[in-house]
């Protein structure tokens, strides 16, 4: 067991564990953040996507070890409140099904939006292809990341 | 308590009035106990002056109408839409409807998930729930005002009086309503569908706040004081016991607690329930995943250490040259004179088709959190039947089912798969013989590796059309794994000289129910084997399929569990999805269009779908255009295209990508590297729903929509590539033409 500190949503922790347990169960195991979702344990279904440093990231696959000390961002999170264009989408366009694989598909498409702020049908199926949706509800979380997309030019033009 | 009332609400429901020791009134829904014994009640004494008029609503003095979700929602939108049935009767203001989910309890009836069931069971019993209430608090507005109740109308979350405009939140009619009598049966009238404002309408998921911000918990989420954390591994090859493990290497690792074999089979000689494996017990998830790596089990052989998909096959292509009546080849319904029927046929055309087992894949993988004490126990577990889990833990642990309180969790996919409740029976084994809280959680590969699976199959087919163009033979053997198809499943009672021949292979191999069993690959064969009839006969296959249904209306089932078939409803839903996807309209080459359709879990669904195959044989799914026939009303329009849009996306990605192979007695996928799903870039770029109402009872909408995509697509690539492919999943076949 080692000890590390981690950062996730602004605040500091500190933690126990092996150093090569993987940055998803310390978040659920330690942590109690449960929003972020085990579902193949190797990288290949995106449910336990985080920003780690403001890039998305596999948790499932990233040794705590690698992930002390750098910001690290869930899907509790992502907004204070969850009022991020994203979120907003999700609820006026009722996308979810089970809910399950969700956290890690809206982790990933906030991804794309920060540095993409209207991305295209084919941007679209490039930053979400590693996401799994087994409900299949990939057409309402392509017309969210669009919806969420003109959110957040509306919400730009009421600040400027 | 004392029974005042009782009122029939149907075979086996009563609507009850019992007074309480407080003074209050609860109106309680059961299920009589086949004892005869009394079911449970709602508890009146945390009412804190609430009005419950039933275990499905309670309204507090500050207007809070809560309503009791008491099927497990595990994706079907079942916990926004049945309440929105009780709020709708009600008159509730849907903004003042706090939905809660509750554990399982006789007060509720029947709480599993399965069968698209839901809605035709809940549909009528909920709305006479809400509209009793509503009379209740229409009465006691009317006794305060003193007015008639004929002149009162509930909307809105209050009751008002409409000569002389007056109202009264149904929060402020509380008090009143808690010391009125259940109004006489006759006297509760439910609303005229026509005067609906909340069914119909497109109302977002109760839970999407949650799920939005990772606040909604799933059985994977749940957590006890002292819990431990447990994995389950079992032979690779079904069914087979562990002769010996490394345990106490095993214990000696960081964080272990515990390793044991568990060496029993609950039911006896099952694959379904409690198996033999070795558990590991440990203080984190990690902890017990790690462990798990170093753990080395001997197994014995198992009944079936040699079977491959590749001898299925071999079998199966064996058994298809048997004559009827020989062994192992049953003769299941034969219509008129197939032998003339084929000699005096202008076409005959002879295709034999195929699909693999594949997973549920559910993305939360099985999973069980329990607690066993001495002469009782408490499961927090992701199931669709949890009285069912109940029932197997109860076997297991050798406690009574009245002592087991199952709590039901949102689930992370179901279909079909967790209406089985081995993880459950696993996990309270576990926590029995540790004496704690258990979380057990299954891996990928366990998920994968011991599904009980949608059961691969093979069709050998010969049809023949007469010189008039029409359907006038049909001959089909089945080899099947497990069910084979039933005496009426279509085109059974639709052809004059049919045939169907069914066969079993013997096979070790866990099977269950796959959203629209059966349905989800009978469609597929079936539609596209009359697609290869219509070209041969050289018609249009929308006609020729009308045709083919006929000009009945209902068809009788023919055997005691048999559905009718109304073939005006196929008809219709045939003729509006030719209309509203333009059936016909020209397409240059490389793009086509196709039909699917068929009747299962009471819904009539045909969808047209139109691709492009490009000369290098990428495929993409331009549009899906979808007719729907659930009956007289949706409940949530929302949560019921979710459903459509859902099953189809679903139905492309099984007959698509997904697929498991079998050597050596196992199934060989272990993770979605190999295991593949349809991804965001497959997924349909078009897909418009429609909904064609009938008066008919509304029905539901989990599954029926799911089988007539697989069928649409493999026509539509025939139209458009000239390729007919015969065998799931379609990845394996090269789609390229010149």
């Amino acid at each position: 067991m080692s000890r590390f500190t981690l950062q996730v949503n602004g605040q500091t922790h500190k933690v126990d564990v092996a150093p090569d347990t993987p940055l998803l169960w310390v978040l659920r195991d330690n942590l109690g953040l449960v929003g972020t979702k085990f579902g193949c344990g190797i990288g290949q279904c995106a449910a336990c996507v985080v920003h780690l440093g403001g890039a998305p990231i596999r948790s499932c696959m990233m040794p705590v070890s690698a992930a002390a000390s750098v910001n690290i961002t869930t899907i509790e999170g992502l907004s204070a409140d969850g009022s991020h264009a994203l979120q907003r989408a999700w609820c006026e366009l009722d996308v979810a099904q089970c809910g399950y694989c969700q956290p890690g598909q809206i982790m990933s498409a906030a991804a794309l939006l920060a540095h993409n702020p209207n991305p295209t049908d084919s941007d679209i199926d490039d930053a979400m292809a590693g996401n799994i949706c087994r409900c299949a509800t990939y057409s309402r979380i392509r017309a969210g990341i669009h919806r969420a997309a003109e959110i957040m030019a509306a919400d730009k033009e009421v600040h400027k | 308590m004392s029974a005042l009332l009782e009122a029939p609400l149907g075979r086996r429901s009563f609507l009850k009035i019992v007074t309480m020791a407080g003074g209050g009134l609860v109106l309680a829904y059961y299920v009589r106990p086949a004892g005869g014994a009394e079911a449970a009640k709602p508890d009146a004494g945390k009412a804190g002056g609430a009005f419950i008029p039933n275990a499905f609503i309670r309204i507090d003095p500050d207007g809070t109408v809560t309503v009791s979700s008491s099927r497990p929602e595990a994706g079907q939108g079942v916990k926004t839409s049945l309440p929105m049935i009780v709020a709708e009767e009600l008159g509730a203001d849907w903004g003042s409807v706090k939905v809660v989910s509750v554990p399982l309890d006789p007060v509720f009836g029947p709480q599993f998930a399965g069968g698209s069931m839901s809605t035709p069971m809940d549909y009528p019993v909920l709305r006479k729930m809400g509209a009793t209430a509503r009379t209740i608090l229409v009465e006691a507005a009317a006794q305060t005002w003193g007015v008639p109740a004929g002149e009162c109308v509930a909307g809105g979350g209050m009751v008002r009086h409409t000569p002389s405009g007056r109202s009264l939140k149904f929060g402020d009619l509380v008090a009143k309503a808690s010391t009125l009598p259940l109004p006489a049966e006759d006297s509760v009238r439910l609303k005229d569908p026509k005067d609906f404002t909340l069914l119909g309408s497109r109302m977002g998921g109760v839970d999407n706040p949650k799920v939005v911000t990772g606040q909604a918990l799933f059985g994977i989420d749940q957590k006890r004081p002292g819990m431990v954390y447990a994995v389950y591994e079992k032979s690779p090859v079904w069914g087979a016991r562990p002769l010996s493990a490394n345990l106490d290497q095993v214990k000696a690792l960081p964080g272990v607690r515990e390793a044991f074999i568990i060496d029993r089979t609950v039911p006896e000689n099952e694959v379904t329930g409690l198996v033999p494996g070795v558990a590991i017990v440990a203080d984190s998830t990690w902890a017990a995943f790690s462990a798990r790596r170093q753990l080395k089990v001997q197994w014995e052989e198992g009944r079936f250490p040699n079977s491959s998909w590749d001898d299925f096959a071999r079998q199966a292509r064996e058994l298809a040259k048997a004559a009827p009546g020989s062994q192992n080849v049953k003769e299941t319904r034969r219509d008129g004179d197939l032998d003339r029927a084929f000699a005096e046929a202008a076409h005959v055309v002879e295709a034999s088709y195929s699909y693999p087992f594949i997973s549920h894949a559910n993305l939360e993988p099985q999973n069980c959190l329990a607690h066993v004490q001495e002469d009782r126990a408490e499961i927090w577990a992701p199931t669709q039947d949890p009285e069912g889990a109940r029932r197997l833990a109860s076997k297991v642990l050798g406690i009574a089912p009245e002592k087991i309180q199952v709590n039901i969790t949102r689930m992370g996919g179901g279909f079909g798969r967790r209406l089985d409740a081995d993880p459950v029976a696993e996990a309270v084994a576990i926590s029995q013989r540790v004496g704690a809280p258990v979380k057990l959680t299954w891996n990928r590969a366990d998920d994968l590796q011991h599904d009980h699976y949608r059961p691969g199959g093979f069709h050998f087919l010969k049809g023949a059309v007469d010189s008039r163009g029409g359907l006038s033979a049909w001959r089909s053997h089945h080899v099947a794994f497990g069910s084979n198809m039933g005496a009426d499943d279509y085109p059974a009672r639709f052809v004059p000289n049919y045939l169907l021949l069914n066969s079993k292979l013997e096979n070790g191999i866990p099977q269950g129910p796959w959203r629209a069993p059966g349905s989800n690959t009978y469609a597929w064969v079936v539609c596209c084997f009359l697609d290869e009839l219509a070209h041969a006969a050289g018609r249009d296959p929308v006609e020729f399929n009308l045709a083919v249904l006929g000009d009945r209306d209902v068809v009788p089932g023919s055997g005691a569990r048999s559905r009718p078939y109304n073939a005006e409803r196929m008809r219709n839903v045939v003729r509006q999805v030719a209309e509203k996807s333009g059936w016909g309209k020209p397409l240059a080459r490389g793009k086509g269009m196709g039909l699917g359709y068929y009747f299962c879990h009471q819904g009539y669904v045909a969808e047209v779908a139109e691709v492009t195959v490009s000369q290098k044989g990428e495929l993409s799914v331009d549009r899906v255009v979808a007719a729907v026939d659930v009956g007289s009303q949706i409940v949530n329009l929302s949560g019921a295209e979710n459903q459509v849009q859902g099953a189809v996306t679903d139905g492309l990605s099984a007959a698509w990508v997904q697929e498991l192979d079998i050597r050596q007695g196992r199934v060989v996928q272990a993770n979605f590297d190999d295991y593949q799903m349809l991804r965001m870039n497959g997924a349909p770029r078009a897909i418009e729903v429609h909904f064609i109402k009938t008066d008919y009872p509304p029905t539901g909408l989990g599954e029926p929509a799911l089988p007539p995509l697989a069928p649409a697509v493999f026509n539509a690539i025939f139209a458009a590539a000239g390729k007919r492919v015969r065998q799931l999943p379609l990845s394996r076949t090269d789609l390229s033409w010149s």
